[in-house]
């Protein structure tokens, strides 16, 4: 294959990316001297721990629902499902997929109304959807205000109202994954196998799924609702599978992310978190109707290595100059124009129209 | 008694709020004050209205709720931002900012434009995103490139090192202006009642000029493709450039809302307050009333007046009922959320069984 070819099946948006990716991996090693083994199993931890995320949106997308901007929904299931766990005291590998299963069978809950809504409402479902999104994530901090709970380590210390802000996976079941068959790679650097094993393994898993034959009704549902139809595929129901199934993985996937992080963030955290998980998959080269697993692996990885990259590198550059603490804001910004400019080139390319 | 049922029904919303509001107030009866309510409620008439009213052009041209609103505060805010970094003061200055902003707000209005005609029949999600994308860019204007590319030099509005703008700006020149112009009062329950008058007259001659232009032949060209495109087009309308033409003019008037709305608090977060806009004056639009597809200037009035009673009575009853100030403010944010999302909802649902 010739190298304009290749260049052409890797796609504008990825081409960008990834070179982008190239130069500030160049730039670090040459004129930083940011540890470059430390940076690269940053990167390889941060694409393991937004990646089932990102995955949860493909069957959406299979299904013919667009992008699934109510992921959040599903979030808010999986943080559901951690709280109650975390309440519990169950640590370790039972906390995390004793929240893993929960979380999956309430997203699964959610999923089903959420598909409902979305039959009613053909044609808008991506807007509906980030309201969807943001009205679970203010109806869940009505709830963290409330839940009872009884470990203290849940609540404020004094006496304050409801569940705090940010609870602390510290001997619950912090990094279980990340660290597991984990290959060290000196200093705090590591290669996080566990991680990455899980959630290529769901990708695998999902990827099989499509190949099945309710995996294939699902997805000629949504790409030719009536050719579907008349062959014999129950359209309405296999969509509704696509939400369901990507709502469960969302709640799954904030597990995951929070174990990781090592952090369980409630109230506003999740608000915004749908559109660079939907600009990761669209940077790996999913459109508003298509999207596959290796969209989900080439665009987390490319998407989340440029976010983490970057932020050190900015700091190393900038650090000590005087006044130039604002340039500090750059990733920042960085990560808001590319997530969001790649989304809307998605919405107004001629394809999805 | 059936014309009753359907006015009721068509009427849900604004009643369901105006039972909400009214309930809310007698539940917190004991801790608030009728007076300092009432001058609250004035004071947020006449500081969100003029955003809300902005927003009907695009909806009677069928390009629903105008997300990109937020692209029209941002100019606004580029007005004051020059304005207040010239030095100036009064009310001549209060003006100038609204003349900086109009030439910016047809730029970015345009490129909203085009951005929108290309993605017809989402335009409200393309207009959301666009804001985002919006302020990553402001951002990078005003936290990165003010004080060394962009010539800003007042130092009371930069950050310490000179690069970028500081995070809040007290809007010492335009802060007020229109407001203090024209202030009277009036006795109200043994408490004196401030009625901006100057504000009022300016948000009446919007609503005049709304349903003058309206009435010409460019808005029956509106309301045209607003019904259907289609036909619009067979007829002989240029429906790129009517709908081009609607977000102009919202762009144009949300800079001069977000100058009122600035102006009347008196400081601008420099990176948030744009963001605050678009979500609250749609749901204050829709809460009056309107729908994704129809709107009017009383759709505004009074779904601006019922949702920032709301917005006042909430954290007190709250307090009240539930025991927790914190629950109200969760609670009017998840109104917000739940009114458009129903709003949309329910359009989607009518359109498709029609």
């Amino acid at each position: 294959m010739n190298p304009l070819d290749w260049l052409k099946r890797l796609g504008v948006t990825r081409t960008i990316l990834a070179a982008f990716l190239l130069v500030l991996w160049i730039v670090s090693a040459v004129a930083t001297e940011l540890d470059l083994v430390l940076l690269f199993s940053d990167c390889l931890v941060r694409t393991g721990m937004n990646g089932i995320l990102v995955l949860a949106l493909v069957p959406a997308v299979r299904g013919g629902v667009g992008l699934n901007f109510g992921i959040p929904l599903g979030m808010v299931c999986g943080l559901l499902a951690t709280v109650i766990f975390m309440n519990f005291d169950a640590r370790g590998g039972l906390g995390l997929f004793g929240s893993i299963a929960l979380g999956a069978a309430l997203g699964a809950g959610a999923g089903w109304l959420y598909a409902r809504l979305l039959e009613a409402v053909r044609g808008q479902e991506m807007m509906v959807g980030i309201y969807v999104g943001f009205g679970s994530v203010a109806g869940a901090s009505i709830l963290w205000l409330f839940f009872p709970v009884s470990n203290p380590e849940l609540i404020w210390p004094l006496g304050g109202e409801g569940l705090r802000n940010t609870l602390v996976l510290d001997g619950y079941f912090k990094q279980w994954l990340d660290l597991k068959l984990a290959i060290p790679l000196g200093g705090t650097a590591f290669v996080p196998v566990g991680l990455l094993a899980f959630w290529l393994g769901l990708c695998g898993l999902v990827y099989l799924f499509f190949r099945t034959r309710v995996g294939m009704a699902l997805s000629a549902a949504g790409a030719n609702p009536r050719f579907a139809e008349a062959s014999g595929i129950d359209v309405r129901s296999m969509r509704s599978l696509g939400v369901i199934i990507s709502t469960a993985m969302g709640a799954v996937g904030i597990v995951v992310f929070s174990q990781s992080y090592g952090f369980v963030q409630l109230y506003k955290a999740p608000l915004l978190m749908a559109f660079p998980t939907v600009a990761a998959l669209l940077i790996g080269g999913a459109s508003v109707r298509v999207a596959k697993v290796s969209h989900v692996i080439i665009g987390t990885f490319l998407f989340q290595s440029v976010l983490t990259t970057s932020l050190p590198l900015v700091n190393a550059l900038v650090g000590q100059a005087e006044g130039a603490q604002a340039l500090t804001n750059l990733p920042e910004i960085a990560r808001l124009i590319i997530s969001n400019g790649i989304i809307l080139y998605a919405l107004t390319r001629k394809e999805s129209a | 008694m059936g014309k009753l049922r359907q006015l009721a029904l068509q009427n849900v919303v604004p009643i369901l709020f105006t039972v909400l509001c009214v309930s809310g107030i007698i539940a917190a009866r004991a801790d608030i004050s009728l007076p300092i309510l009432a001058n609250d409620i004035v004071t947020r008439l006449s500081r969100n209205l003029f955003l809300v009213l902005s927003l009907i052009i695009p909806v009677v041209a069928g390009m629903g709720l105008n997300f990109g609103i937020i692209v029209g505060a941002m100019c606004g805010q580029i007005g004051l931002i020059v304005v207040e970094n010239q030095g100036a003061s009064g009310l001549g200055a209060f003006f100038a900012a609204m003349g900086v902003s109009i030439p910016f707000s047809l730029i970015f209005g345009w490129l909203t434009g085009l951005l929108l005609n290309r993605a017809k029949g989402r335009e409200m999600i393309t207009g959301m995103i666009l804001a985002f994308f919006a302020n990553g860019i402001y951002q990078a204007v005003f936290l990165l490139m003010a004080g060394p590319v962009i010539p800003l030099h007042n130092q009371r509005i930069l950050l310490d090192g000179g690069i970028g703008l500081a995070i809040t700006i007290d809007l010492i020149g335009t802060g007020g202006q229109l407001d203090r112009l024209l202030r009277p009062s009036i006795p109200f329950m043994g408490l004196p009642l401030f009625i901006p008058v100057a504000t009022f007259i300016f948000i009446a001659l919007l609503c005049v000029a709304l349903r003058g232009y309206l009435r010409t032949k460019s808005g029956q060209e509106l309301r045209a493709v607003g019904q259907d495109m289609h036909v619009a087009e067979i007829s002989g309308i240029n429906v790129d450039r009517t709908r081009m033409r609607a977000i102009l003019i919202s762009t144009v008037l949300g800079g001069l809302g977000q100058i009122i709305w600035l102006s009347n608090i008196g400081t601008m977060n420099t990176f948030q307050s744009h963001e605050q806009v678009g979500p609250y004056a749609i749901a204050a639009l829709l809460v009056g009333g309107a729908t994704v597809a129809h709107a009017t200037i009383w759709h505004a009035i009074l779904g601006t007046l019922l949702f920032h009673t709301l917005f006042q009575v909430s954290p007190i009853a709250g307090q009240i009922l539930l025991g927790s100030a914190q629950i109200g403010e969760y609670f009017r944010e998840f109104v917000a959320y739940a009114v458009i999302g129903v709003t949309l909802a329910l359009h989607a649902w009518r359109t498709r069984r029609s």
